[in-house]
């Protein structure tokens, strides 16, 4: 049975159904109703919920509930994002599952607190400091978010690593009718026989670390870190193509933006210019072959990247096209967000300057 | 009377045990060293009482104390 | 033949990193035999902090968890939190506890969390090469006060106990010192008073260990044992601060 939920709350239950049992928070805008949510919903399912004294704080929280077999989670946006990367990158370097919800505002700095798209870099590139990946994901419906989150925890654990949701204020405070799935029983889940759950001893025991002093050591860690992001690739590579088919002119966008480009689609087949709409819904790993595939059409002409930054994705999408195609760019930012009229301006102005 | 046992290997010669042995029966010795270079803590004489303050202070816990 | 004196079970095999005569393995030694009388054999995760002591994941015999500098409270709040059966020991040095994670600690003793932390206070940065610390010595040279600390400069050292004791969320906060005999079995005391609370679910323990760092303090291991007997107690008294079972 469908029912009206704001985004937020939407995703806070579908983690809960996808057995998080963990979660440490810290108030930031746009994101507060999560951990609201989660103070009473954790308490209802016997979970454990905390507001930590920071981001830090609240990251590290992570670190040890994940550390000792949780399904733990936390909530921030671009600037408590920010204070997370250490965290997030010794979780990575650990090898440890999370998930991460970053409904991002616009920046920098204290930035605003409106929707926006100009943490992608940090979320698909690392974000902290080593060479690391995370499983992100850029939903661009609620139902979306709410499947995403309800598997997020089974990828993280599957692959050790964090799953990033990368929202933003308009996914987490529209209301729109989901459909929620089952709770997931969690004795159901696979052991973790890497978990610090306080049995270990002698040879049994085991150690979360991110610390590899002798170089031989973390050259194999970094290359195992970097096997596991091949597995995802071939895996966890997801988007969704609207109308590509005999597309002259490709708009690709992420998350909410890409609803616009929808809707701008529709506008520009109406007035009888073929467009369409190639949605990447996993930002890491990016749907580069795909891509690829698609700029060999000779019917397309350019690629148009929309994004709520001054030019992000953009550079993600040039590799993935590899010169094959032109790929031109239209970004609002500032929390402004385009209109789908100002998408298909931005497009005809740019079959002109051909 | 009580006998100390010191593991050469684990000694890193940091004299601690020396300084608190109540009855100065510990000494660093000027000859023999371990693998790692260390000149380790030996005992000179054996009367240990049983105290146990060279083990309990040795940070390498490089001691043991037995009571014969 | 009877054993007076072993090796605790709770150590491993592997040597200490740590430099001759230097006290961290002495505290080391006092936390396996708690752990190992308190019967925390198979029942225990510890938290390994960012300084010296990083390595002790390797030293514990028993399920550790390494983590970010200063953040070891936070570390052991989400572990205490998802097993509150578990026993959970942060063990944490002066610039981990005192200086980057100063929020983590206050807040952790502010909730009252279950756990037991054990604060390692030698007055430097030992495994950065001798820098100053929060509880560097007014005077002390380091090697970022070459002159000898300065108040109007570098300011004044923190007495972390003291300020820990003001806060209603914790149990026992205790200062004490391995500088001889007596004093680590006094010490031994405090750490396993601070475990026994945290079976018997009384909540936060910290226990404030005056160590050495003959490295960085350019003196040879007994002097080192002096100068915390005879100038660092001046500074950081020894004593019980808070003890909610003696109703302080």
């Amino acid at each position: 049975m469908k029912q009206l939920m704001k985004g937020n709350e939407a995703i806070a239950e579908a983690a809960v159904r996808g057995g998080c049992r963990a979660f440490f928070g810290y108030p930031i805008t746009p994101q507060n109703e999560i951990p609201e949510y989660m103070s009473f919903r954790m308490s209802e399912v016997g979970g454990v919920f905390l507001q930590a004294e920071s981001e830090i704080a609240a990251i590290n929280m992570v670190y040890g509930a994940a550390g000792s077999g949780a399904r733990a989670m936390t909530s921030s946006s671009s600037p408590g994002i920010s204070l997370k990367q250490e965290g997030i990158s010794y979780i990575c370097g650990a090898d440890l599952p999370c998930v991460i919800v970053n409904m991002v505002r616009g920046g920098p700095g204290l930035g605003g607190i409106l929707p926006a798209q100009s943490d992608y870099f940090q979320a698909v590139k690392g974000g902290g400091h080593g060479d690391y990946h995370m499983l992100v994901y850029g939903p661009s419906t609620v139902q979306e978010a709410v499947n995403i989150m309800y598997d997020a925890f089974d990828k993280a654990d599957k692959y050790r690593l964090p799953v990033m949701l990368l929202g933003d204020g308009m996914l987490g405070q529209i209301m729109e009718a989901v459909e929620l799935p089952e709770m997931k029983d969690v004795n159901s889940f696979p052991k973790k026989k890497w978990a610090t759950d306080g049995s270990g001893i002698g040879a049994d025991r085991r150690v979360i670390n991110s610390l590899f002093i002798d170089p031989d050591s973390l050259e194999k860690q970094n290359h195992s870190l970097f096997s596991k992001y091949e597995l995802l690739k071939r895996n966890e590579t997801q988007y969704e193509e609207y109308m590509t088919e005999d597309a002259e002119y490709i708009l690709v966008a992420y998350g909410t933006v890409a609803r616009v480009c929808r809707s701008a689609v529709d506008i520009l087949r109406e007035r009888g210019i073929k467009a369409g709409l190639f949605r990447p819904v996993t930002l890491f790993p990016y749907p580069t072959n795909r891509l690829y595939q698609i700029a060999d059409k000779e019917e397309l002409k350019y690629f148009l990247s929309v994004e709520l930054s001054m030019g992000q994705m953009v550079e993600d999408l040039k590799l993935a096209v590899n010169g094959k195609k032109k790929v031109k760019f239209f970004g609002k930012v500032g929390g402004n967000v385009m209109s789908p009229e100002e998408i298909v301006d931005n497009l005809v102005s740019k079959i002109e300057e051909n | 009377m009580a006998r100390i046992i010191i593991d050469p290997e684990v000694c890193k010669g940091c004299g601690i045990c020396v300084s608190v042995c109540p009855i100065k029966i510990l000494k660093i010795s000027n000859i023999v060293t371990n693998k790692a270079g260390y000149f380790v803590a030996e005992v000179v004489e054996d009367k240990c009482i049983g105290c146990c303050s060279c083990a309990i202070m040795c940070p390498d816990s490089a001691i043991s104390v037995l009571k014969q | 033949m009877e054993i007076l004196y072993k090796k605790s079970r709770m150590l491993t095999d592997t040597p200490l990193s740590y430099c001759p005569g230097c006290t961290h393995g002495i505290v080391h030694k006092l936390l396996a035999e708690t752990l190992e009388e308190i019967g925390a054999e198979g029942n225990v995760i510890g938290i390994a902090p960012v300084g010296c002591s990083v390595f002790a994941y390797k030293f514990f015999n028993c399920d550790m968890q390494q983590v970010a500098h200063g953040r070891a409270p936070a570390c052991a709040t989400g572990i205490k939190r998802c097993n509150p059966d578990k026993i959970v020991f942060a063990y944490q040095g002066d610039g981990d506890i005192a200086s980057i994670g100063i929020a983590e600690i206050i807040h952790a003793a502010a909730r009252g969390e279950n756990i037991t932390v054990i604060f390692i206070n030698n007055a430097i940065y030992g495994m950065t090469g001798g820098q100053m610390a929060p509880t560097t010595l007014v005077g002390q040279k380091t090697t970022t006060t070459p002159y000898g600390r300065v108040v109007g400069i570098n300011g004044n050292p923190i007495r972390l106990c003291e300020m820990i004791a003001t806060l209603d969320g914790p149990c026992f906060v205790s200062r004490v010192s391995v500088s001889d005999p007596v004093n680590v079995r006094k010490a031994k005391k405090a750490i396993k008073k601070g475990f026994e609370n945290q079976i018997n679910k009384k909540g936060f323990s910290l226990i404030e260990v005056l160590s050495t760092c003959p490295t960085n303090w350019h003196m040879n291991p007994v002097q080192s044992l002096d100068y915390v007997k005879n100038e660092m107690t001046k500074i950081f008294p020894l004593g019980v601060f808070k003890d909610c079972q003696e109703g302080n």
